[in-house]
């Protein structure tokens, strides 16, 4: 089965850069523009990891990861916020809320790649 | 470059360092002098050169020495290497040193400080363990630069990103601004200084792991022996070499052998298999 990422991001710029980034590392990229529409993908399937912003209109990356968890089967995708909001306080209450890693905007691949190796996503090499 | 420059170049820094630099490396070389040539007001580096050949100026040929260092380094570089040490060595080191309670680890080529950071983290993870343990790492490294930032223990944002798990970062660091710095207490576990591999080492003491990674592999076979061979004299028959990934000891070093199915780890020659196995 080939593994996929949802990309949950606002600004089509940068889920168009993050999804080139993940295609490169073998997943299969899902698009959603806020949370709302990050619950529906989920609701038809839960993907292998989730790459989340966290302002958005219409619904936030911590309002979507806190009714993520909740889901039937919602503990099941790892959770890497990735976001401009990179002050201490924000780290730990993305962590609270269940995020398993965080990536502070700007982003390299190196850093994607770092942190999929992490939370072995993909081998490390 | 004219050939006679870059010999000139070349031939200092491998006599200073051990690191050897090919004619390939000549843009290597061009990119990273032209800024201390400039710093010095000279418009090239034909003018470094010469200004080289006329007064062998020991400020001047340290900064070009340290210029040509590769710095690069992460925190748990390479991960396995690090999962050995916290899955393998230290449960060995717990049992074999369990009367003497003391642990030496030495960060050989240490860079900006992450490899000898990464290691404390994991030490002061396990400590529940190590009741009473006097624990003790140092990191050198040729570079003063270097070695000064890995005091300072402030990272940018994509320092504390490669290899550094979020809830580490949590647990360890604390936000400065834009920047990040270790903890007081991870800072306090670590000494680092400068030194040069290739000189005396001083009464720097016997160690029980070594950390040696990612440095040899800018050396010729010569060298690489030579400090291998004294790494030898300076680990406990008992004790654990870690290499790079592209480092070993095979055909270069008889004092140390490979561990069977742990990659990357080196005992000395003296020290019977078992005791790993056991471990
Ligand atoms: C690529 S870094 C390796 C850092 C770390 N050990 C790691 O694996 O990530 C190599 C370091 O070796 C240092 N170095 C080079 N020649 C040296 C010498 N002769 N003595 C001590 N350090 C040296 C450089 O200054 C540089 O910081």
């Amino acid at each position: 089965m080939s593994k996929t990422c949802l990309v949950v991001e606002d600004s089509r710029v940068i889920r168009r850069v993050t999804c080139t980034i993940m295609d490169g590392f073998g997943f299969k990229c899902i698009e959603a523009e806020h949370g709302q529409e990050a619950v529906e993908a989920c609701e038809k399937e839960m993907p292998t990891v989730i790459l989340l912003d966290w302002n958005m209109p219409v619904m936030s990356g911590i309002e979507f990861l806190r009714k993520l968890r909740s889901m039937p089967k919602g503990d099941t995708p790892k959770v890497i916020f990735c976001t401009t909001e990179n002050d201490f306080s924000h780290i730990q209450e993305g962590m609270a809320a269940g995020a398993n890693e965080y990536i502070m905007k700007p982003f390299d691949s190196d850093i994607i790649k770092s942190k999929l190796q992490l939370l072995g996503l993909i081998e490390n090499t | 470059m004219k050939k006679e420059d870059f010999d000139l170049f070349a031939d200092m820094v491998k006599k200073r360092s051990g690191l050897v630099l090919t004619s390939e490396k000549a843009y290597l070389l061009e990119s990273r002098l032209m800024p201390v040539a400039r710093k010095l007001g000279l418009k090239d580096l034909e003018e470094l050169a010469a200004s080289l050949r006329n007064k062998r100026d020991e400020k001047i040929m340290e900064t070009i020495t340290e210029a040509m260092t590769t710095n690069e380094t992460f925190f748990f570089r390479d991960q396995k290497p690090f999962d050995q040490f916290r899955q393998v060595v230290l449960p060995h080191m717990l049992k074999v040193r369990a009367n003497k309670k003391s642990l030496r680890i030495w960060s050989a080529a240490s860079s900006t400080g992450q490899e000898a950071y990464s290691l404390a983290m994991i030490l002061s993870e396990e400590a529940h363990k190590m009741p009473g343990w006097h624990t003790e790492i140092i990191g050198t490294d040729i570079s003063h630069e270097v070695v000064e930032k890995a005091k300072a223990g402030l990272y940018n944002q994509f320092e504390v990103q490669r290899g550094l798990p979020v809830t580490m970062l949590v647990k360890y660091f604390q936000q400065k601004e834009d920047r990040w710095q270790i903890s007081d207490k991870i800072r306090g576990m670590v000494q680092y200084r400068t030194m040069n591999l290739l000189e005396d080492w001083g009464p720097i003491g016997l160690f029980d792991i070594i950390f040696c990674r990612n440095v040899l592999i800018y050396f010729d076979q010569p060298t690489k022996s030579k400090i291998l061979e004294r790494q030898s004299q300076v680990l406990a028959p008992d004790g654990a070499l870690f290499l790079g990934g592209a480092e070993s000891v095979l055909g270069i070093c008889d004092k140390f052998k490979s561990v069977e199915s742990q990659r990357g780890i080196y005992i000395p020659t003296v020290c019977p298999a078992d005791m790993w196995k056991a471990a």
